[in-house]
């Protein structure tokens, strides 16, 4: 057994545990945070999608040793004072989900890819979000909900400014 | 009126749980039971010689090993065959546990309890198990030519054998002035949705009860097979659905050996247990579909009308028949689609083989039957230079001809009779959405830019709604929530949403207040399960004959308490109010109370409710001999015949010229699911099916070796589509209303998928020039075609010869002049005789 000392969702957890735990089930088991769902045993499927540190991971790929020390944002840290963050936002609105199984993670994945890229193209999405399998929407729904949140995200980071929009936009392209 | 409900696309109810986390799935329960693994079987045909446990009984954390000699009873006899037909003359099953024979790879052999998965599966590590091998059969050619036995006592490893006939195919054969053949190959794919199977069980020793979860499509199915096999009362199980990670047909298939195994271990140890499915078990010891081999022969007319088909294929169940041959059943009638056949026979033989079971796939049997007849209509179209469209249209069912029955027995076993649909329509709409008349120019511009592109086209009838029943249970409590539950159960179809959206409309409530269950035995332990498009159909429509009986009583206590006729009251936003006269009004909470006569006042509301409020008159019980206490209905619905669904789709693909890799420029669906109830549900139905469709014609295959080991399964080796694979849809939809039921509605779960192969069969074929006749295919395949093609093994097609003579004095070179490597006389002669060389000039553009 190892001590870890982890921070998820803003909570600082100190735990004992078996140096070959995956992250994912150190997540789900210890922590009760069975909002993050495991889809395969091959890091293809990305459900388990994480940020560790912000960044997208695959927990099941990682083992809870390894967040020793460092952030976990799963996708029940991510709405925030009851707010859906705008992506979980256009999930519902968009229908990007149908049986909700692929959904944390693809949700965590999209933040990701607006992170790195706010103003995506259709192409870009779909690449971003290459490694993440939804078996019931066939994507559709799901690209448009990512088109519409990378837009309000924009139009809130910008405030009201349209030039700022537009040269934020032109900026990713470039 | 209330805003309207019904066939608006309202958001889903069950979302805002979803994206936040807040879904609770099998894995997601039970944080404290033990858990099971398996040791399954690493080969597809063996005898288990001997099981040796010593080195796992020590591993820290085991509580319990269990092989077949442990299963007492019903639970160590064969799994029930779920559905039994006369034709099923050889139905097997396996064990929970492998008794003595293995018969597939990952066919589960021993049983590990243990406090954690990780326990369990090092114990599994240290199970010794020796086999001795046997002959495998993999492949419908090797189960068809039945040297090698799957079960001993199976000859010709012939589970089945059935054929239907509709009118004298031999005579119209005869008659028809044109045949054609058609040697057809569909691959095996699978469900995988993106949850796996689980079980979660818990025993309550002092009531001697038993509670189950399972990621099931069908709660009362596992319930009752269940009870049987550990021998309970039906009263003790009690079986819940939790939220269900997809589905598509594997789990309407049960009891599967760890339903059975898992509630029987948590009885005996006295503890919960929980088994979650890994993805390689899901691949391995779940169950695929789809593979056929087909031989569909053809007589038409000069018009492109069918006079006779005959149609033989042979159909791979895998090791066991559990699930019967509904697959089978439904290829040899749904093939049919939207065309009068003629005279029609059909005959198939449903073969064991080394591998995972077979058990309806999304579609079920459909994309099959649908490949076989919609290659057959591209061919004639070929065969006669006529348009396929056209063809299709020529052999269309019309309206006018509806009902249409075809004369032949459907899965149900009941007759196999269309109700409505309007197919020219449709094909109208379809050829006017991809743009089907623009196409010659679109081709030849794309051709003038060196590349490939053809257009394909696949319609489908689609059975759905079968019965026997579903119920829907309303009860409204005096806080004016509304509480519905019907027993099938939810994989993300929007059940909670589309059923609050029938009930808000039949008894005029907001839609908040209404609160959908579904697959829960607790609330309705009577129902069938979720399959076959049929959740909308059946539930739906019990559950508006359910609010309308709940409607008819509350207006009934309503006019009592306001001195009015029923006739004049209207339901308003849960307010029954008289009409022109708003203000005279009850609340629907308050007609709650008023229909539960109390003795006790718990609260403000059941004070109007005791003996002591208001006036009665003394000579009538407080509850009429012919009512009961409560705002509640129940109702069931039945329908003596499946309501049929259909659709069209078509696609346009590209194929690299010289890397042969497939694309899809557009996919474009017209669909016609009758009444529609949330047009967002629906067309999220059809984008899931058809990415399914592509990833079935594109990508997944289940590729066993002749040992019968499945080399593919895993996400890594499995293809399935990601969001960069799948087009976008462009859909379209057509209302015909089914006069079956109440509603007016269809089934749409299956749709998307059914016509995916054959489209992009078409596509390709029309891009490419020579026949596609095998499904899926991949760039290697295609490209290996193509120089089978070019090679003269395999034939061109006649309208790519025809191109290939209009193009000629333009762009390509005389025939003669090709290229060396591309012979100038197909090795087989095409259909209409001529020798003109479509190998040479077909690849000029590139
Ligand atoms: S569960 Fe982590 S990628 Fe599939
Ligand atoms: S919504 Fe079911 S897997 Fe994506």
């Amino acid at each position: 057994m190892t001590r870890i000392h982890v921070t998820v969702d803003g909570v600082a957890y100190s735990d004992e545990v078996e140096p070959r735990t995956l992250l994912v089930h150190y997540l789900r088991q210890s922590l009760g945070k069975t909002g993050t769902v495991v889809g395969c045993d091959t890091s293809n499927c990305g459900a388990c999608t994480v940020h560790l540190d912000g960044v997208s991971v695959k927990s099941c790929n990682v083992l809870a040793v390894q967040a020793d020390g460092h952030e976990v944002t799963t996708i029940e840290g991510l709405a925030e004072d009851g707010q859906l963050h705008p992506v979980q936002q256009a999930f519902h609105e968009c229908h990007a989900l149908q049986c909700g199984y692929c959904t944390p993670g693809m949700i965590m994945q999209a933040c990701d890819v607006l992170k790195d890229n706010p103003d995506p193209t259709e192409a870009e999405i779909r690449e971003g979000l290459e490694g993440n399998l939804c078996r019931c929407t066939g994507y559709h729904n799901i690209v448009k909900a990512v088109q519409q949140a990378a837009g309000q995200m924009r139009s809130a980071s910008s405030g009201s400014g349209e030039t700022a929009d537009a040269t934020e936009a032109a900026e990713v392209s470039a | 009126m209330t805003t309207q409900m019904f066939g608006a696309p309202i958001r889903r109810k069950e979302d805002p749980r979803l994206v936040t986390g807040g879904g609770r799935y099998l894995d997601d329960l039970g944080n404290d039971a033990l858990a099971a693994a398996f040791v399954r079987s690493p080969h597809a045909h063996a005898r288990v010689v001997d099981i040796d446990a010593s080195g796992a009984v020590d591993v820290e954390g085991v509580v319990a090993i269990y092989t077949h000699e442990d299963l007492p009873g019903a639970v160590g006899e064969p799994l029930p065959l779920l559905i039994p037909h006369p034709t099923l003359t050889h139905g097997r099953t396996g064990y929970a546990l492998a008794k003595d024979e293995v018969n597939h790879v990952g066919e589960p052999v021993v049983m590990v309890v243990a406090t954690d998965r990780y326990v369990a599966e090092d114990a599994c590590q240290r199970i010794r198990v020796t086999y001795e091998q046997l002959p495998v059969v993999v492949g419908i050619e090797k189960a068809r030519d039945g040297e090698a036995l799957v079960h001993d006592d199976v000859p010709g490893n012939v589970a089945a054998h059935m054929t239907q006939e509709v009118g004298d195919v031999e005579a119209a054969m005869a008659r028809a002035p044109h045949h054609l053949t058609l040697d057809l190959d569909i691959e095996r794919s699978a469900c995988t949705p993106m949850e796996g199977k689980g079980v979660y069980a818990r025993w309550d020793a002092e009531r001697d009860e038993l509670r189950m979860y399972s990621s099931t499509q069908t709660s009362t199915g596992v319930r009752a097979a269940v009870a049987a096999k550990l021998g309970l009362p039906l009263q003790k199980v009690e079986c819940i659905a939790p939220d269900v990670g997809g589905g598509f047909g594997v789990k309407i298939m049960h009891p599967w050996p760890e339903e059975v195994l898992v509630p029987w271990a948590a009885r005996l140890i006295g503890q919960p247990v929980k088994w979650v499915e890994d993805r390689r078990e899901h691949f391995i010891s779940s169950a695929h579909e789809r593979g056929q081999l087909q031989r569909v022969t053809v007589g038409f007319d000069d018009d492109g009308r069918v006079l006779a088909l005959d149609v033989k294929f042979w159909h791979d169940n895998g090791a066991y028949t559990p699930y019967g041959i509904i697959v089978p059943i439904i290829t040899s009638t749904q093939l049919l689609g939207p065309y009068k056949p003629g005279a029609y026979r059909c005959e198939f033989w449903s073969l064991y083989t080394n591998t995972v079971l077979v058990t309806p796939y999304r579609g079920a049997g459909r994309p099959q039957g649908c490949f076989a007849m919609e290659r057959t209509m591209d061919s004639i179209a070929d065969t006669l230079g006529l348009d396929r469209a056209e063809v299709r249209a020529r052999n269309f069912i019309l309206p006018e001809e509806m009902p249409y029955d075809h004369g032949l027995l459907f899965q149900d076993g009941r007759p196999l009779k269309y109700d409505s649909g309007d197919f020219p329509a449709s094909l109208a709409k379809l050829k006017a959405l991809v743009g089907w008349d623009d196409f010659a120019a679109y081709r030849a511009a794309a051709e003038a830019e060196g590349r490939k592109v053809g257009l394909g086209i696949g319609c489908y009838v689609e059975g759905t709604g079968v019965g026997p029943y579903e119920g829907g249970h309303i009860q409204i409590e005096t806080s004016g929530r509304v509480n519905v539950s019907t027993g099938l159960t939810s994989q993300g179809q929007g059940h909670e949403t589309v059923f609050a959206q029938i009930v808000a409309e039949e008894l005029g409530v907001r839609l908040e207040d209404v609160h959908v269950t579904t697959g829960d035995t607790r609330r309705m332990p009577y129902a069938v399960g979720t399959f076959a498009s049929r959740a909308a159909v059946m539930s739906g429509n019990a559950i508006a004959l359910a609010a309308r009986n709940v409607r008819a009583k509350a207006l009934r206590i309503a006019a009592d308490a306001l001195e009015v006729s029923p006739d004049d009251l209207e339901i308003v936003d849960g307010t029954v109010r008289v009409k022109g006269a708003p203000t005279t009004s009850i609340s629907l909470g308050t007609v709650s109370v008023l229909s539960n006569p109390l003795r006790y006042a718990f609260d403000e509301a059941a004070r109007a409710a005791t003996q002591f409020a208001g006036t009665f008159d003394p000579d009538k019980p407080p509850v009429a001999d012919d009512d009961e206490p409560g705002l509640e209905g129940k109702d069931f619905y039945s329908p003596t015949q499946a309501t049929f669904a259909n659709g069209m789709h078509a696609a346009i693909v590209e194929t690299d010229p010289v890397t042969a890799e497939i694309r899809i420029l557009r996919y474009c669906v017209i669909h016609d699911c009758g009444t529609m109830i949330n047009p967002m549900i629906v067309e999220g139905q059809v984008h899931g099916g058809v990415a399914q469709g592509v990833g079935g014609a594109l990508y997944e295959r289940m590729a066993y070796d002749e040992s019968g080991q499945l080399l593919n399964a895993s996400f890594m080796d499995f293809l399935m589509p990601y969001a960069s694979e799948v087009p976008t849809v462009e859909a379209d939809h057509l209302e015909t209303p089914s006069p079956l039921n109440p509603l007016g509605i269809k089934g749409a779960g299956e749709a998307g998928c059914i016509p995916v192969s054959a489209v992009i069969a078409s596509a390709i074929e029309d891009a490419e020039g020579f026949p596609i006749t095998r499904m899926p295919i991949s760039p290697s395949e295609l490209w290996d075609l193509r120089r089978r093609h070019a090679g003269g093994e395999v034939p061109s097609l006649h309208r790519a010869l025809h191109r290939a003579l209009h193009r000629a004095p333009h762009r390509a070179p005389h025939p003669g002049l090709g290229r060396p490597t591309s012979p100038a006389t197909p090795a087989t002669t095409p259909r209409d005789g001529s020798t003109t060389t479509a190998a040479v000039t077909k690849e000029t553009p590139a």
